[in-house]
């Protein structure tokens, strides 16, 4: 396998940093959009705005979702063609073990909290 | 690498050289960077996953809705929001071979990276000091671990730029200095994602609880 990249590698001459299109306009951009991005969610959870806590923490949840992927573009510069490829396997593989670390995690736990004693019979034992 | 295979017939063991040929110096650098960037991802995942599953355990102690000054919160993130387009900046310049105004934007990059630890600092200062300190609940533990973590990091960057920034100022934009600064840049923005899931999960939907 790493002959292949080796290979690969050889025939892309115009590999300097691998991050030759940083441009005024793409950074703008990105931060213009973050800003909004972050905004929103601060100002409804401060404000109030939308009728139920369950619905806030979607939205708040799904603002986050944008903005890492807006981060990734402008900022981190991610692209698929980027070292050939190879960044975003790791990226998807990386985002692969986040997701199973995190809902296992959570999974698991709130499972075992569901069978634990109750706080009020644990106090009657004694 | 050489290696020694089969034996002539006279005896005499045969060498072959298995090396690859040269690459220019720093060409896997970004890619083995971003690889460690993932590798640092996991660790937050597992601090993530520990507060997900602790976050809500106060042991009858102070809960995120009485610690947590959100109008606070809100001037730190834009304090590394607006590091990361300065630093963004610093990028554009170094590319157009400015190596003063480089200086500048990597130096503004690093008050406003000082700020924001300067603020949490504040904070946690704060926290402590109503004794809502690391030990007093599960919650706690893990809110110092998670945010502490991402400190930290951010102290190491500081770090990093300062090393940077008299790099530059003693060799100039070199190719070696630019790599190393289009990797600081990435180390930088992902942090500043890191902190996006920082200020949703642990200050905006604790806060919600």
């Amino acid at each position: 396998m790493s002959t292949d990249t080796h290979a690969a590698h050889a025939d892309d001459h115009h590999h300097d940093d691998g991050h030759a299109h940083s441009t005024f306009s793409g950074y703008m951009l990105g931060f213009v959009l973050s800003v909004v991005l972050t905004a929103i969610p601060f100002w409804l959870v401060m404000s109030g705005t939308l009728p139920s806590k369950q619905i806030t923490a979607l939205v708040i949840m799904a603002f986050a979702v944008v903005q890492i992927v807006v981060h990734m573009i402008y900022f981190l510069h991610m692209s698929a063609k980027s070292e050939n490829g190879w960044t975003m396997m790791a990226l998807i593989f990386t985002i692969v073990m986040v997701v199973i670390a995190l809902s296992g995690s959570l999974w698991v736990m709130s499972h075992l909290n569901s069978n634990m004693m109750p706080m009020h019979q644990m106090s009657g034992m004694k | 690498m050489t290696v020694a295979v089969n034996p002539s017939q006279t005896g005499e063991p045969v060498f072959y050289l298995a090396d690859e040929h040269p690459h220019p110096e720093g060409w896997s650098t970004s890619l083995g960077f971003w690889i460690y960037l993932m590798s640092d991802c996991l660790i937050f995942a597992i601090l993530f996953a520990t507060f997900g599953v602790l976050g809500g355990n106060y042991a009858a102690g102070p809960a995120p809705k009485d610690l947590f000054d959100l109008n606070l919160v809100a001037v730190n993130t834009s304090m590394l929001l607006l590091s990361s387009i300065t630093y963004g900046f610093a990028i554009l310049t170094m590319q157009q071979n400015k190596v003063a105004q480089t200086q500048i934007w990597l130096a503004i990059t690093g008050l406003f990276g000082l700020a924001f630890i300067g603020i949490e600092l504040t904070e946690f200062a704060h926290m402590i000091h109503e004794g809502a300190t690391p030990q007093r609940s599960a919650f706690l533990s893990a809110f110092f671990t998670l945010v502490g973590t991402h400190g930290l990091h951010v102290s190491c960057g500081l770090i990093w730029l300062v090393t940077l920034m008299v790099q530059v100022q003693k060799f100039g934009l070199i190719q070696a200095n630019r790599r190393r600064l289009m990797c600081l840049s990435m180390f930088w923005h992902f942090l500043d994602v890191v902190w996006i899931g920082v200020f949703t999960f642990v200050y905006l939907l604790g806060v919600l609880r």
